[in-house]
């Protein structure tokens, strides 16, 4: 299975088997991700981090993996001081960055735009986040946190709660799960489930849906996946209060939930997660986020064809 | 020739069954103005024809390349391309909508880096023909209305 040079633009470029090589990968990397082993195996390589919209947490952990495994960071946190303030196009911006360095990881704004990157780069582009489009490394740490945190992928009944219509990360995700086959419970209010399109093609892919509006059957979840329901999608800010109610999660709500039921959550969250839940085993979120270096430095030691 | 039912033309083409209404628009899809040549260009609109109404347009001395002329299926799936040579019908050719589109269709959706200022055609992949569903290359959004978003 040969990466380099790769684009990791969206989780649907990947096969099942590349995913789980890259989880293989990721798994070899947690000794250096956790700093108990000292890696050279990118050293003389530069990693480009374009961020045309911010993004702190997967900023620092794309410029934490590069650096654990010893190579260097270029690159911006937000447009606001660079040329793209005077106009400049994203084009441009990535014609000129990639002859500085090896690979190029960006966020922008607009949907489709790590696409149009790959276009004009000769060096591996990583989307780190387009629009409301793809965020593959999210997808990515998210299977590979299951993985840990299960044993396996395969062989666990998933319940993605909260807002699944705009949610990117759970469209990914749910695509990816039903490569593996995974059942799936989509729980949502009516006015966020999942789009027609996103289920249809899980259910193509061999996976087992059901829909849900309430939190039910917790006893039978191995893995509870909550996402923010944000305000902006209310016009009525009672109607929100009222739906975000209904789907926030407590100690209390997990005393049904079987012993080895994992909480995730792509976090930042707000208050859909309480933090009586943080003290509670099925908390796996803050693991979850540490799994986005590993994975990470999976993906940059690929593409960059490094061997460990 | 007779079935074509506008006056003949001696070398050129002629594409026929048009949609009714289209005509104009099949122009601007193939970049022919009239300003880029001097081919004599006639256009006939809502022509009846044997299966209803369609139609016409001709352009004299110039063969139009059947490849390039297949994006034409966009608005109008059952047109038919007649290489004319000394009033003959040289080839014949229905269109089809190729694999890919691309710079003729704007993408639906506002937030799509096709939509910005950066220095790309708009390119959609042709998932289906009947019915007919393109999907954006870089959004992957499906607009629904195709005609609509034709520039
Ligand atoms: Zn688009």
């Amino acid at each position: 299975m040969n990466f380099k040079g790769r684009d990791v633009i969206s989780i649907k470029d990947f096969s099942k088997e590349e995913i789980l090589h890259v989880l293989d990968v990721a798994e070899k990397m947690l000794p250096i991700a956790e700093g108990r082993k000292k890696s050279e195996m990118l050293r003389g390589s530069i990693m480009s981090s374009l961020f045309f919209e911010p993004s702190t947490r997967t900023r620092l952990s794309f410029e934490a993996a590069m650096k654990r495994l010893g190579g260097d960071v270029i690159g911006f946190a937000r447009p606001g001081t660079t040329s793209i303030q005077k106009g400049e196009t994203m084009a441009d911006t990535i014609r000129t960055a990639e002859s500085y360095c090896d690979v190029i990881v960006m966020r922008h704004p607009h949907e489709g735009s790590a696409r149009m990157a790959a276009e004009f780069a000769t060096v591996p582009i990583i989307n780190g986040g387009d629009g409301a489009g793809h965020h593959p490394t999210q997808c990515l740490l998210d299977l590979f946190t299951i993985q840990r945190e299960k044993g396996s992928i395969e062989g666990n009944r998933v319940a993605l709660l909260g807002d699944l219509k705009y949610g990117r990360t759970v469209h990914s995700l749910s695509y990816a799960l039903s490569l593996f086959g995974v059942d799936m419970v989509f729980i949502a209010p009516p006015e966020l489930q999942m789009p027609h399109e996103v289920v249809e093609e899980c259910e193509e892919l061999g996976a087992h849906i059901s829909t849900a509006t309430t939190l039910e059957g917790l006893e039978d979840i191995d893995v509870l996946y909550v996402t923010r329901i944000q305000k902006e999608r209310f016009p009525d800010p009672e109607e929100y209060n009222r739906v975000a109610g209904i789907y926030r999660i407590d100690a209390h709500t997990l005393s049904e939930a079987k012993e080895g039921m994992i909480v995730m959550h792509p976090l930042p969250r707000v208050n859909e997660i309480s933090p009586d839940v943080d003290r509670t085993p099925h908390a796996a979120y803050f693991r979850q986020a540490f799994n986005g270096v590993p994975v990470r430095m999976a993906l940059l030691s690929l593409v960059l064809g490094a061997t460990a | 020739m007779k079935e074509l039912k506008i006056q003949p033309i001696k070398d050129g083409t002629v594409i026929d069954h048009i949609t009714p209404g289209k005509a104009l628009t099949v122009l601007k899809i193939l970049g022919t103005t009239g300003e880029e040549g001097d081919s004599v260009i006639s256009v006939a609109i809502n022509v009846s024809g044997k299966s209803g109404k369609k139609d016409i347009v001709k352009i004299e001395n110039r063969e139009l390349d059947p490849k390039e002329v297949d994006k034409i299926a966009l608005v109008a799936p059952n047109a038919t391309i007649n290489i004319i040579r000394n009033y003959e019908v040289a080839e014949k050719h229905r269109v089809s909508v190729p694999d890919e589109i691309i710079g003729i269709v704007e993408c639906s959706n506002p937030n799509c880096i096709s939509n910005t200022n950066e220095p790309v055609e708009t390119k959609f992949i042709v998932k289906s023909r009947h019915p007919l569903r393109i999907r954006c290359y870089y959004c992957e959004r499906e607009p629904e209305d195709i005609p609509s978003h034709i520039r």
